[in-house]
């Protein structure tokens, strides 16, 4: 029984894995951090959130300086889905972002008689 | 009879004797609702028809909303007039028990503090008393509130002789007198430069203010109109609120009455709980960086655990930069929680009565002398600097539990743009007053992408769900100032995703016709993006301010109106003015005088992205390419769409290849996490990057790499606090530096 987690990501509870919800790809154990099945690149932000101003006579222009700020990309092994992102000092640790209790969310599971749907309120 | 020791002795004398009544720690770290009181549990019991309470809440609930609109229309400050205010009817004990459903809810959490004050300490001094017509007010953060920009009203209830209820009126008055104009002062090096503290004190008595007071306090601050009107437009707010209190007690009884407010905060808290536990139990984890003091850029770090086990949730802000004694941009705790619960007001349960009990059941874990937690001596005026950022976080973490939740009551959405990008302004106007206080611009922020649908375009600020822009032209009548552009969204100001931020606007501001006249403007988010995007959408870009100086518009206009042009980037690539400097700064712009016709240049910013880029419709970017919401450069590189430029037809095919192709591009160029943290991975921050906080482990606390200072490090329970150079000293040392290169004949190094 699988319970979505994220727009991409899901929890296996019988296999106890995390999975990407586009293509169905094992990530890693549901008990490790997820990024640990993922690809990641260091992306330059200069490169998404290009300089509108002309970059050769300002020091600020709309886009984030890059000995400071780096964006980490995040993706599905697989399918290439962009899974994550996260904004980041250079060197500093990626963060394990989401550690959810297994038990608890079996003892959920056991209780329903379909799989959850994360979704929208009713 | 037991001897005293000496020490004993002292003590107890110190005890009796207080020689000074500070913010008191038992009341400031409290934000649970009171205990029930004997009259209260009385009032319960003879109170058993839910009907009854559900009637005397609605009524209570019309009162207050009805004083909102009274204050909002009554009200001089600028701040009111859109909507930056909040009234609340409190229970005997302190607890705000409803507000106002507008307004800012930032307040619902923190104001029960100055009440609290007032009981403990007031209630039985002989020298001050709590007594029927008596009026208080305050606005100190450090006694409970956001800012001392905002300034409150307090009225005790008495019923035949007995203390039950408070009411308050709190708005955001702009101009406190402090060491420059507008009330938010990012140049405060000590709390004594931020203005008026004015710790709860009794300012009235009969429902008449008293008017040394009021003449004292007029005299402390550059708008004494404004502070003499505004005290009285409080007062007969909450004087209306006491009216309809009486009206219920008159129809429903006094125990209805009490009751209603005890029953309010005690389901309220029991249902937040009972929320609580639909969520997933676990652990998430959000970092964000404030990259600015105000005063200079610098890495400040927001380290957020947040943990769901059952119905409790803890905000853990251990890891967070230490707080700077000499910079406003610290947070007073109760400011903080003030925030993170009107997350849940505005954003995650926004069904639930406005009262403080929404937060009663959260638990909160930040280091004494973090800046999420600053000590007495630090100034605050400008906490928004770091609790905004602590918000973002919250909202981020928030959504990554909400994914899966038994139950939503909001659709999920990536956070919220989060700074108050406006113009502060003061000086003379074209009336002769002297003002300070800011434009209602800073209510314009992006609103973050939804998980089904783009976020709206500068909807709302982050710490009010409902409050209004103003109108621009009606400040022009007031000030000598004008925006010569006012609320066109910018060009490629988005952040990207599935769905897309709501994006901001850019402003272009000028003066004319004072004799004395200047701006500021406080945003963090210049190198380093102030929030973050949601499940792979990318953040917002960042912020710049613009100048230009050395030119009058308005003289360019008779002779060359063609030269001027409506965008910020065409302004500042073009140079349309020969012989004006053009400059880019951080957006901590401390109180600058104007002269007339030069350019100040701001763009207020998107909320974040949801999803990947390239699972976005197709058809959402054309529309986005025509409306020149973005450039064709992102329509291409970004989302990967290939269309027809002339007539904007979107070839599905080629895109669909396109963006196959792109997928295959990622699986080249990422890296497998383990590798990839095997190099990226550093033991501490860069020596050369100003950084301030956690690194790879939250109790090791860095500060510096700034100017010289050296990269130290603390325990996280022993924080020292830091102390920055003056910007100007640090810019005299790189200038002698390159002056003493010139003198020895070698070529300058350029800081
Ligand atoms: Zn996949």
């Amino acid at each position: 029984m699988r319970v979505p987690m994220t727009e991409y990501l899901e929890i296996d509870v019988e296999t106890e894995s995390w999975h990407c919800r586009r293509c169905g790809h094992y990530l890693t154990s549901a008990r490790r951090n997820y990024k640990e099945g993922l690809l990641v690149y260091d992306r330059n932000p200069q490169e998404i959130h290009r300089p509108i101003l002309r970059a050769d006579v300002y020091p600020f222009t709309f886009s984030p300086d890059p000995k400071w700020c780096r964006i980490l990309e995040f993706y599905c092994p697989q399918c290439g889905t962009q899974v994550e992102t996260e904004y980041l000092p250079p060197g500093h640790p990626p963060t394990y972002d989401m550690e959810f209790d297994l038990e608890a969310l079996k003892a959920r599971m056991a209780g329903k008689n379909s799989s959850h749907k994360g979704g929208n309120p009713a | 009879m037991a001897v005293m020791n000496q020490q004993e002795l002292l003590e107890k004398f110190l005890g009796q004797t207080p020689l000074f009544l500070g913010p008191d720690p038992d009341i400031m770290k409290e934000h649970d609702i009171a205990p029930q009181t004997d009259e209260e549990a009385r009032a319960l019991q003879l109170t058993t028809d839910p009907r009854v309470i559900s009637l005397v809440r609605s009524r209570l609930q019309s009162g207050v909303n009805e004083a909102f609109e009274m204050e909002e229309q009554m009200g001089a400050a600028p701040g009111a007039k859109w909507g930056d205010l909040i009234c609340g009817i409190y229970s005997a004990s302190g607890d705000l028990a409803l507000s106002s459903t507008g307004g800012v809810l930032v307040f619902s959490t923190l104001t029960q503090h100055p009440v609290k004050f007032i009981r403990k300490y007031w209630m039985n001094e002989p020298t001050v008393g709590v007594r029927p017509g008596d009026v208080f007010m305050h606005n100190d953060a450090r006694y409970g509130n956001i800012h001392n920009t905002d300034q409150s009203i307090i009225i005790p209830v008495f019923h035949e002789g007995v203390l039950i209820a408070w009411i308050s009126a709190i708005v955001h008055e702009g101009e406190n007198g402090a060491v420059e104009p507008g009330g938010m002062p990012s140049a405060a090096e000590s709390p004594y430069m931020e203005g008026l503290k004015i710790s709860p004190l009794k300012v009235g008595e009969n429902y008449q203010l008293k008017r040394d007071l009021v003449t004292y306090f007029q005299n402390s601050v550059r708008e004494p109109k404004l502070q003499l009107e505004d005290m009285k437009s409080k007062l007969f707010t909450t004087l209306r609120v006491k009216q309809r209190l009486e009206e219920a007690i008159a129809d429903y009884g006094v125990n209805a009455v009490v009751a209603t407010l005890r029953r309010t905060l005690e389901d309220t808290k029991e249902e937040v709980k009972r929320r609580l536990r639909e969520w997933p139990d676990g652990t998430v984890r959000t970092v964000l960086f404030a990259d600015s003091t105000l005063r200079e850029n610098v890495l400040v770090k927001i380290n957020l655990t947040l943990t769901k086990t059952g119905d409790r949730l803890v905000f853990d802000f251990r890891g967070s930069s230490p707080e700077f004694m000499n910079r406003a941009n610290n947070t007073v705790l109760a400011s903080l929680k003030g925030m993170l619960s009107q997350l849940f007001l505005s954003f995650v349960w926004p069904d639930l009565p406005r009262n403080q009990a929404v937060f009663a059941p959260i638990e909160l874990v930040v280091e004494p002398r973090s800046t999420l937690n600053s000590s007495y001596e630090t100034p605050n005026a400008q906490s928004m600097m770091t609790f905004f950022p602590a918000f973002s976080a919250g909202q981020a973490a928030v959504a990554k539990f909400l994914y899966s939740s038994e139950r939503r009551y909001t659709e999920l959405i990536a956070p919220w743009y989060n700074m108050i990008t406006t113009f502060i302004y003061g000086g003379i106007t074209q009336h002769g007053e002297t003002v300070g206080n800011l434009c209602a611009d800073l209510n314009g922020m992006g609103g973050g992408a939804h998980e089904t649908h783009d976020g709206e375009h500068s909807i709302a600020p982050i710490f009010a769900a409902m409050a209004d822009i103003g109108e621009q032209e009606f400040n022009e009548e007031e000030n000598p100032f004008m925006q010569l552009v006012s609320k066109k969204l910018m060009r490629d100001n988005q952040a990207f995703g599935k769905f897309r931020g709501g994006q901001g606007y850019q402003m272009m501001m000028t003066t004319k016709g004072s004799p004395f006249w200047g701006f500021m403007t406080t945003c963090i988010g210049s190198k380093f993006p102030s929030i973050t995007g949601l499940f792979g959408g990318y953040a917002c870009p960042t912020y710049p301010l613009c100048k230009v100086k050395g030119v009058n518009v308005f003289e360019e206009f008779q002779i060359h109106p063609e030269r001027f042009s409506f965008t910020i980037e065409d302004i500042m690539n073009d140079r349309p003015f020969p012989n004006a400097t053009y400059s880019t700064h951080h957006m901590g712009l401390q109180f600058e005088l104007a002269k007339d016709g030069e350019l100040y240049m701001i763009t207020q910013g998107s909320g974040g992205g949801y999803g990947d880029v390239l699972e976005r419709d197709p058809q959402l970017v054309m529309k986005d390419l025509e409306e020149e919401l973005i450039s064709p450069w992102t329509a291409s590189e970004i989302y990967h769409v290939v269309y027809d430029p002339d007539t904007l037809r979107v070839d599905e095919e080629a895109t669909l290849q396109e963006r196959l192709q792109e997928r295959q591009r990622r699986l080249q160029r990422g890296v497998p996490y383990q590798e990839f943290v095997k190099t990226w991975v550093t033991n501490e921050p860069p020596a050369d990057l100003p950084f301030f906080g956690s690194w790879n482990d939250r109790d090791v606390i860095y500060a510096g790499g700034y100017a010289g200072m050296p990269q130290t490090k603390m325990a996280a329970d022993a924080i020292t606090p830091v102390m920055m150079p003056d910007p100007k000293d640090v810019r005299i040392a790189e200038l002698e530096q390159i002056l003493a290169q010139i003198q020895h004949g070698m070529e300058p190094s350029h800081g």
